[in-house]
């Protein structure tokens, strides 16, 4: 037996918005269909940008890739705000947790002083490019087309952000707190040889002019040797060395990397398969970019990882490249 | 034991947490990094001057906003369970709703793009953190209230197109031409512009009056909208405080310059709060305030101390601030009326108002409502009932600048209309107002440019030469459901029906077919 209750039910006129019936006929729309589709104005601007005068204001020429709708390319995770700030909190309430637990045991400040400042040096920095990273997806979502794109790139920004201040944190966490730990950090980062090349990079990107050419040199590129090279095999070494607990703090930074690799790949899909005039251009900046990404790593990892494991991780990326149907300038498959 | 640790004081934690992430760089050039930051002549000699106006993290910001979003989302999930849209005060309501889904909503999405690129632009990391921080918040906003009005549009017409509609029909200009006038300019003009008069001095003409309206017309899900979006627009209007105190206290040189955007950006401000006035003065059913006395509460007394505290920087109040108070007890009028005549083009009814309605005008608006304006309700009201609900066929003259009909009237005399004109490089242009034609003397190669909808019409340009056509392939309204007279209308026989109100008499002519053209 069920319990019905009786609702006043009231006859609809339509099911969804205008937009939506056009694309995918009256019926009910998700949420993130509604959030995402169509919001953007795409025509009858009235003044041309005085930053840009040669272009409109929603102007698809703000890069060489073309398509026909890019609302093509959609959020394999389907994140809508609501959708995207929910998992985040989960996340965080996670690893709140352990920096407070981190924090109340002195686990990090208690670590050896050579394991300290191998941490301090070796990954602590890296919350600058963390910035340059934050920069980039702020002026994608504001130079892209069409909402699927837009917010992809802005929650992008954000979880940068957010990850800096996690980073952060851990040099709060070293030696006798303060900020003189984040003091050091920032003067490898500025003159530190191992982390030139990194550097170099980041300020490079931070004057790209197109923003896919940005997306796959950022999202794709530097994040795609970066994040398994630092939250990979640096970790698991500073674990083995006896700073095991390092790992509870840049859990985070795994779990994030493996979700945000799905709508870079997905996204990467799309307009490759829209035309061979993308799968060029594609290509020929992955040409330019992924020898630079591996170059600017390479000082970094002979003293972080050894550069065993970057060329590692430059062969999955390889593969991750492959599978899109793109080669790797540097490693042959 | 632990050893004792320094800690840091709240202020440098946030520091070492936002801003001493970034860097001087040294491999690429500043200018080249950050190309957009000189070219307003706003001088900056130190962004470490820079407040931080609300100090949170990110982790902090993903907690409070999703537990705001969850409860958000249970609300808008029972108001549809359970058909909250029949517990409105009246179904005249839902075209406030109308109003603000193609006129308000689409700007929050160009707030979002234009607060990500300002959160790219600025050197300062504190700025753009800030910025940034506002980027998602538009975001948010423009998403929920496509998700609080999506139950709406299942039952009501003319929401149905809503970001269609803001690129194309003739009134949303209004909004839209105002919000691409911000996001094409530069960075700190955009900051002057939106934080500070949208955000600053006008957030509770604009944002607050529809969700007053909302709870006071049984509108659940927008009023817990506005509610759970309160805390955002209080972190806005800090910015919004922030951003002109800091370009002030920078150099003195930025005075006059933010005070012609100043000037430009209340007036401009203004043009668009008539159609927010028009909509608490005619369109609630249940009136919240009259425009005047709002107008009075949160500009004339709220925004009097604001421009005092400013005093010291060498600002004075906007120019022509005096017309607009002049102006307060006129423009909501002469703009229904207007709207009333248009309405063959709008994607929401008009209505003559109820004799209790005008009757609360009349004391609301007691030197001006019966005076000038209950007489020609009455002559139309006539019409109406002689089976000639009155629509003019002839498109009206734009305001060159605000894109608002040239129907407002004189400061010094409601009965004659004030017109504005200048010819530049050859060409004709025409004004609304004093403010609106200093507006585009200041930069006439900006204004130049705008798409003035009845100008496109004339030409052609939006999918046919008769309004009808123009009304329904380019707009997507369908005619005789989503425009027109309300009584009478579709939505007004549904409502009748769900209620089980007896259908009153409506006067011949009304309804499914327009009179005049």
């Amino acid at each position: 037996m069920s319990v019905e209750i009786k609702t006043n039910t009231a006859e609809t006129l339509r099911h969804t918005y205008g937009n939506l019936q056009r694309r995918f006929g009256d019926k009910p729309a998700s949420r993130y269909q509604e959030a995402s589709y169509d919001i953007e104005a795409t025509t009858n601007f009235h003044y041309r940008p005085l930053w840009d005068p040669q272009r409109q204001l929603n102007d698809p020429t703000r890069t060489a890739i073309r398509m026909t709708d890019w609302h093509a390319v959609t959020d394999p995770r389907q994140y809508f705000y609501g959708a995207y700030v929910q998992s985040r909190a989960r996340m965080q309430e996670t690893t709140e947790h352990a920096y407070g637990f981190c924090e109340k045991r002195g686990l990090m400040n208690r670590l050896p002083e050579a394991l300290q400042h191998k941490i301090l040096r070796c990954l602590v920095p890296l919350r600058h490019a963390e910035m340059g990273a934050n920069m980039n997806n702020s002026s994608i979502a504001g130079d892209c087309i069409a909402g699927t794109m837009t917010q992809l790139h802005i929650y992008q920004a954000m979880d940068r952000l957010g990850i800096g201040q996690y980073l952060s944190r851990i040099g709060l966490l070293l030696g006798e707190g303060g900020g003189a730990a984040l003091d050091q950090a920032k003067a490898y980062w500025m003159d530190d040889p191992i982390w030139q090349g990194l550097r170099r990079y980041v300020e490079d990107s931070l004057v790209i002019k197109d923003w896919f050419e940005l997306t796959l040199a950022q999202n794709l590129l530097l994040d795609g040797l970066t994040y398994p090279l630092m939250y990979q095999h640096l970790d698991r070494q500073l674990g083995e060395e006896g700073a095991g607990n390092l790992s509870m703090l840049t859990e985070f930074m795994r779990d994030w990397y493996a979700e945000s690799t799905r709508w870079v790949d997905a996204m990467l899909k799309v307009v490759l398969a829209e035309s061979d005039e993308n799968r060029a251009q594609v290509q020929a900046w992955v040409d330019v970019w992924e020898p630079r990404a591996y170059e600017a790593l390479l000082q970094l990892a002979e003293v972080a990882t050894g550069r065993d494991a970057l060329d590692e991780v430059r062969t999955a990326l390889a593969a991750r490249l492959h599978k899109s149907g793109l080669r790797s300038p540097g490693v042959a498959l | 034991m632990t050893m004792q640790k320094k800690k840091l004081g709240l202020k440098d934690k946030y520091r070492y947490l936002t801003r001493d992430m970034a860097w001087e760089p040294s491999y690429q050039k500043k200018a080249d990094i950050f190309p957009h930051e000189d070219f307003e002549g706003i001088k900056i000699t130190d962004w470490d001057k820079w407040e931080d106006p609300f100090r949170l993290t990110m982790d902090a910001y993903w907690k409070y906003q999703a537990e705001k979003e969850k409860k958000l989302y249970a609300i808008f999930d029972a108001f549809a369970q359970n058909n909250g849209h029949q517990n409105i005060s009246d179904a005249r309501y839902v075209n406030a709703l109308k109003l603000f889904l193609t006129g308000v909503s689409p700007l929050e999405y160009g707030a979002f793009q234009g607060y990500s690129r300002a959160g790219r632009q600025f050197s300062g990391a504190g700025a753009r953190v800030a910025c940034q921080m506002q980027a998602i918040d538009e975001l948010r906003h423009v998403q929920t209230q496509i998700h609080a009005m999506s139950h709406y549009n299942k039952h009501f017409n003319g929401l149905h197109d809503f970001a269609h509609m803001h690129d194309r029909v003739w009134f949303l200009s209004v909004p839209k031409s105002f919000f691409d006038d911000a996001r094409s300019a530069g960075p700190f003009e955009f900051l002057t512009a939106i934080s500070f008069s949208f955000e600053y001095v006008l957030t509770n003409l604009l944002f607050v009056p529809f969700m007053s309206g909302a709870a006071y017309n049984g509108d659940m899900a927008t009023v817990t909208f506005g509610f759970s979006a309160q805390s955002d627009e209080a972190r806005h209007m800090t910015l919004g405080l922030e951003v002109i105190k800091f370009m002030l206290e920078q150099h003195e040189d930025n005075v006059p310059i933010i005070q012609r955007w100043i000037d430009k950006w209340f007036w401009r401000g203004y043009r668009l709060l008539s159609l927010v006035g028009m909509m608490m003065d005619y369109m609630l059913p249940n009136k919240v305030m009259s425009w005047a006395e709002a107008w009075e509460v949160y500009y004339e007394q709220n925004g009097g101390a604001l421009f005092k505290d400013l005093e010291r920087y060498g600002i004075r109040p906007p120019k022509y601030q005096e017309q607009a108070n002049i102006g307060k007890q006129h423009i909501t009028h002469q703009i229904w009326a207007t709207f009333y005549q248009y309405s063959h083009a709008t994607n929401f009814h008009t209505w003559i108002p109820s004799e209790d309605e005008q009757q609360w005008l009349a004391e609301k608006y007691p030197d001006t409502f019966d005076k000038y304006y209950r007489p020609r309700f009455d002559h139309w009201q006539e019409q109406h009932a002689n089976g000639q609900r009155f629509y003019n066929s002839i498109l009206p003259q734009l305001c060159q600048v605000c894109q608002v009909p040239a129907l407002f009237t004189e400061p010094d005399d409601p009965t004659q209309l004030s017109h504005r004109q200048i010819v530049h490089e050859g060409e004709r242009y025409h004004f609304c107002s004093d403010g609106c034609c200093d507006i585009f003397q200041n930069e006439p190669e900006k204004y130049i440019q705008a798409w003035l909808p009845v100008h496109q019409i004339y030409q052609g340009n939006c999918g046919g030469g008769d309004v009808q056509t123009v009304v329904e392939k380019y707009y997507h309204l369908k005619n005789g459901q989503d425009n027109l007279e309300y009584v009478g209308s579709p939505e007004y026989l549904r409502w009748l029906a769900w209620k089980k109100l007896a259908t009153p008499q409506a006067p011949a002519g009304t309804g499914d077919r327009r009179d005049a053209a």
